[in-house]
C-alpha cells in the first residue's frame, strides 16, 4: 500500500539498524526517550526494539494524551455527565480511563448519555439535532488536537449555538519535557521529538533543549522507519559530540509549525496558571482553558465542576512510568493487579501508554522470540 | 474529597476492586517467591540483586500466572465490551456461563456441541444477531444469521441440516424490510441446502430493540471421523485462512456512516459448509477449524495458543488483506486481525498435509485466496507472535474493549 509500505521496509530498516550499530561506542550506555505515545505503539507494534543493539534503551515518555489525565479531572468528567440534561461526547481513547468511580463505560452502562466521536466537529452535530439538551465535549490532547477543539468553538460561536461547551483539559508538551529534564531520577541522552506535536508548534520550541540542557532532539514520524532513522540521526550527533534539533518528519512537520492552528487556540484558549498531570504533579503553564472572550463555551465555568484532586491508588506507578524512570514491567502492580482490561494506571488505557503497549505487543522474552522465529 | 459529588472510589467496579486486584497481587508474588528460583536455584526473595532481563523473565512468569488463575467478571454490569467477542467476552462466558452450566460437551467452548445419539454424531449451535445498519453492502441481518449458524456447524465438521429462526421485532419496523430480510434467509438457507423448520417471532415497543433482532440455532449431522478442536493444535501444524480477513466488519463500520469514509468493500458473508466439505476430504488430519467472528482471526489465534498451550507463530506479510480494508483500518487505527468476518475460516492442519489443504481450498470460490499464515511452535506457550512486514516481532493478544480507534 502507498505511503505505508515505502515506512515500513525491512531491508532499509536492516540498513539503517547496521549504520546505527556502528556509531555505538563500546561499553557506553544510551538511553533515548521517545516523548510522544504514538512513537512507543509503533516501537511496540512493528517489534522495532529487535532492530536495536542492547546499549540503546528505549525510554518512554509522557506525551500519551490520556494517560496524563488526572483522576480528578475524570471525576469531574464522570460528574458533568451526570447531569441529565447533558450528552457528554468524548474520543474513544478516554472512554476506558478509570475515575476513583469508574470509567466512561462503566457510566454508559448506568444509562449516562456519553457518546464517542471521531472528531470535536460531531459534537457539533449533535448539538444541533438536541437543541433541548447541553452537549460537553471531553477535550483532551496535546497541542496536536486543541486546534479541532479551537475550530469547533470558533464554528459554534458562528453558528450561534448556545448548547455546546467543552470541558477544556488541553496540556502542552514543552513544560512536561522540562519537568523531565529537571528531574533528578533520569540521565537521558536524547530525545526523539514528538511529530504530530510538531505539526502544529514546529520545531523551534525544542531548541532549549540542545542550547541549555545539551541533548540533541530529532521530530520524528510515526512509521516505523522514521523512528529508526531517528534514532539514527541522534547516535550520528551523539557520536559527533553535537547536540541539536533536526527534523526528520520533514513530509508533515514545518520548522515554525502551523500558523493557522496556533492562532485558532490563540485565538479561544490561554495558559492555565498551573495543571496537575497524572503521576508528575502540578506543573506551571502546562495546560489550557477557555479564554474569557469565549466562556460562553467552557463547562467548567457553565456547570458546577466539583474539582477535587484525588489521589492516584498508592500501588500505582505512571508516573515513573511516564517520566521513563521506571520500565513499564518494573512497575509492582503491572499485569498482575493493572492490566488492560482492569487498569489502576492509565498508562495501561490508552493504545499509547507505555504500559499498555508492552503489555499487548512486547511482553515476551525477546532471547526467546529470537530463537523461535529463526525456526 | 467533597460528600455528595464524589461516590466512594471504585464504587462501579464493586467496593474497592483497586484493593481487590492489590491483593490478588500480593498473593500471586507470595506464591511466586515460595518457588524456587528456576534458573539460579536461589529462591526469589534472594537479596543479590538480579540482572534486568531475569527480573523481567521474573515478571513475565508472574503475569502468565496471572492469566491463567480462574476468570472473574470484576465489572457490576454488562458494557459493550463483553459482548466485543475479546477478552472480557471469554472472561463473561468462563465465569457466568460455564460456571452454571458446566458439562463435559460444554467444556471444550467450541462454536457447535458434538452429541452422540444413537451411535450417530450430530453437531448442535446457535448464535444470535443484532447487527446495526440491518441492510448492508454485500448482504442484511438474514443471510448473516443463517451464514453464521451453518458456518459454525460446519467448522464443527458437521453438514448443516435444519436450522431454528427466532425473531425480535421491535414495533414500527417496516414489513417490507422484514419481508426483505427474510427473503435472502430463505435464499442464504437454499445455498447452504438447509431447511428452517421452526421459528418464533415476538415484538416489543418501540425503543426496545434496534429494529430486528435475529435468533438462529442448527443441526447438523457430524460423518467425519478425527475429534476436532483447536486444543488438537500441536507443534509442526500450519495456520490456513480461507480468504482476505477484516472485510464484514469494515463494511459494517463504514456502512453506519458515523466515519465519513468511503470505500469498496462490501462484506464477506458466505455459508462455509461447502468449502469445509473439500478440506475434510482433502486433509482428514486437521485439527481444527474456526470462523473468524468477532473479535477476527487473533482471536482465534490466541484460542489456539491457549487451548493447545503452545505458540503459534503468523507473518503479516502473508496475512491477506485487501487493501481497502487495509487502508481503512490505517486510517481507523485498528488492526484487521480483530476485524470480524463472516464467511472465513481458520484452520490448523498437521503440516504433511498444508499443500494438499490450501490446494483444496483455492479449488473452492470461497477459498481461491487462501493462504498459509503461520505455524505452531512450542514455546513460548499461550502465546501468538507475529513477524512484522518491518522485520520485528510482536505478540497479538486478545482484544480488549471494543476495537477504538486512536485519537492521534
Amino acid at each position: 500500500m502507498r505511503f505505508v509500505d515505502e515506512f515500513r521496509n525491512a531491508d532499509q530498516a536492516h540498513a539503517l539498524a547496521a549504520k546505527i550499530a556502528g556509531l555505538c561506542e563500546p561499553g557506553r550506555q544510551y538511553k533515548l526517550m521517545e516523548v510522544c505515545g504514538g512513537h512507543t505503539h509503533t516501537i511496540y507494534k512493528h517489534g522495532l526494539e529487535d532492530y536495536l543493539p542492547e546499549s540503546i534503551t528505549l525510554v518512554h515518555g509522557p506525551g500519551c494524551p490520556v494517560c496524563v489525565i488526572p483522576m480528578g479531572r475524570v471525576d469531574d468528567a464522570m460528574h458533568l455527565a451526570s447531569n441529565p440534561d447533558v450528552i457528554m461526547t468524548s474520543f474513544g481513547d478516554m472512554m476506558r480511563v478509570p475515575g476513583s468511580n469508574g470509567s466512561f463505560f462503566d457510566a454508559k452502562a448506568q444509562g449516562t448519555d456519553i457518546r464517542m466521536v471521531y472528531s470535536p466537529l460531531d459534537s457539533l452535530k449533535i448539538a444541533r439535532q438536541n437543541p433541548d439538551k447541553r452537549v460537553v465535549f471531553m477535550a483532551i490532547g496535546f497541542e496536536t488536537t486543541a486546534p479541532s477543539t479551537a475550530m469547533t468553538v470558533l464554528r459554534a460561536a458562528a453558528e450561534g449555538l448556545e448548547n455546546f461547551s467543552v470541558f477544556c483539559n488541553h496540556v502542552t508538551i514543552v513544560p512536561a519535557i522540562k519537568a523531565i529534564l529537571d528531574s533528578p531520577d533520569l540521565r537521558l541522552d536524547g530525545f526523539i521529538g514528538p511529530g504530530h506535536v510538531s505539526t502544529v508548534i514546529g520545531c523551534r520550541p525544542y531548541e532549549f533543549i540542545a542550547r541549555d540542557y545539551g541533548k540533541p532532539v530529532v521530530v520524528a514520524g510515526f512509521e516505523p522507519l522514521d523512528i529508526l532513522q531517528s534514532i539514527y540521526l541522534l547516535m550520528l550527533q551523539l557520536a559527533e559530540g553535537r547536540a541539536a534539533v533536526q527534523n526528520q518528519y520533514t513530509r508533515v512537520v514545518p520548522w515554525d509549525g502551523n500558523v493557522v492552528a496556533l492562532k485558532a487556540i490563540g485565538q479561544t484558549m490561554e495558559l492555565r496558571p498551573y495543571f496537575e498531570w497524572r503521576g508528575l504533579g502540578f506543573i506551571s503553564h502546562s495546560a489550557l482553558r477557555m479564554r474569557a472572550d469565549y466562556a460562553r463555551f467552557d463547562a467548567e465555568l457553565l456547570f458546577d465542576v466539583p474539582g477535587v484532586r484525588v489521589a492516584d491508588p498508592k500501588a500505582c506507578q505512571c508516573g515513573e512510568v511516564l517520566k521513563g524512570v521506571l520500565k513499564p514491567w518494573e512497575c509492582k502492580v503491572f499485569g498482575t493487579a493493572c492490566t488492560p482490561e482492569t487498569p489502576i494506571g492509565t498508562c495501561m488505557v490508552s493504545p499509547e501508554g507505555a504500559c499498555a503497549a508492552y503489555y499487548n505487543f512486547g511482553r515476551l522474552n525477546r532471547q526467546r522470540v529470537k530463537e523461535v522465529s529463526r525456526s | 474529597m467533597t460528600a455528595g459529588h464524589v461516590h466512594a472510589a471504585g464504587q462501579e467496579h464493586g467496593a474497592g476492586w483497586v484493593a481487590d486486584a492489590l491483593r490478588e497481587h500480593d498473593a500471586l508474588v507470595a506464591q511466586a517467591e515460595a518457588l524456587p528460583n528456576p534458573r539460579d536455584g536461589r529462591t526469589k526473595g534472594s537479596p543479590q540483586p538480579l540482572a534486568g532481563t531475569v527480573r523481567e523473565e521474573q515478571v513475565l512468569e508472574r503475569i502468565d500466572r496471572a492469566r491463567r488463575s480462574r476468570p472473574r467478571v470484576k465489572e457490576q454490569r454488562i458494557n459493550m465490551s463483553h459482548g466485543a467477542g475479546g477478552k472480557a467476552t471469554r472472561t463473561l462466558v468462563e465465569a457466568i456461563f460455564l460456571e452454571a452450566f458446566r458439562n463435559p460437551l460444554l467444556e471444550p467452548l467450541e462454536d457447535a456441541a458434538q452429541l452422540h445419539f444413537n451411535g450417530s454424531r450430530l453437531a448442535l449451535s446457535t448464535d444470535s444477531y443484532v447487527v446495526s445498519p440491518l441492510f448492508f453492502p454485500g448482504g442484511n441481518i438474514g443471510d448473516l444469521a443463517v451464514n453464521g449458524t451453518v458456518n459454525d456447524l460446519s467448522v464443527a465438521g458437521a453438514v448443516p441440516l435444519y436450522l431454528s429462526a427466532g425473531f425480535i421485532l421491535e414495533e414500527g419496523l417496516p414489513v417490507d424490510d422484514l419481508r426483505r430480510i427474510v427473503t435472502a434467509m430463505h435464499d442464504a438457507a437454499a445455498a447452504a441446502g438447509v431447511q428452517v423448520v421452526t421459528g418464533d417471532t415476538k415484538v416489543v415497543e418501540k425503543g426496545k430493540a434496534d429494529g430486528c433482532y435475529i435468533n438462529t440455532a442448527g443441526v447438523g449431522v457430524v460423518e467425519h471421523h478425527a475429534a476436532l478442536g483447536v486444543a488438537q493444535a500441536r507443534p509442526g501444524d500450519v495456520v490456513i485462512v480461507s480468504g482476505p480477513i477484516g472485510d464484514h466488519g469494515i463494511t459494517i463500520m463504514l456502512a453506519r456512516g458515523e466515519l465519513d469514509i468511503e470505500a469498496d468493500v462490501t462484506s464477506d458473508t458466505a455459508p462455509l459448509n461447502g468449502l469445509v466439505a473439500g478440506l475434510l476430504a482433502a486433509a482428514p488430519g486437521i485439527r481444527a477449524m474456526r470462523d473468524a467472528t468477532r473479535g477476527g482471526v487473533a482471536t482465534i489465534l490466541n484460542e489456539v495458543a491457549t487451548d493447545a498451550g503452545v505458540c503459534v507463530v503468523v507473518s503479516e506479510d502473508d496475512i491477506p488483506v485487501r487493501p481497502e480494508v487495509r487502508g481503512a483500518s490505517e486510517l481507523l487505527g485498528i488492526d484487521p486481525m480483530y476485524v470480524a468476518c463472516e464467511g472465513r475460516l481458520v484452520a490448523v492442519v498437521d503440516g504433511a498435509e498444508a499443500g494438499r489443504a490450501l490446494a483444496a481450498m483455492h479449488a473452492h470460490p470461497l477459498g481461491a485466496r487462501a493462504a498459509i499464515i503461520g505455524h505452531i511452535a512450542d514455546d513460548p506457550a499461550g502465546i501468538v507472535l507475529l513477524k512484522t512486514s518491518f522485520g520485528g516481532t510482536r505478540i497479538v493478544d486478545l482484544l480488549v474493549g471494543d476495537p477504538l480507534p486512536r485519537i492521534c
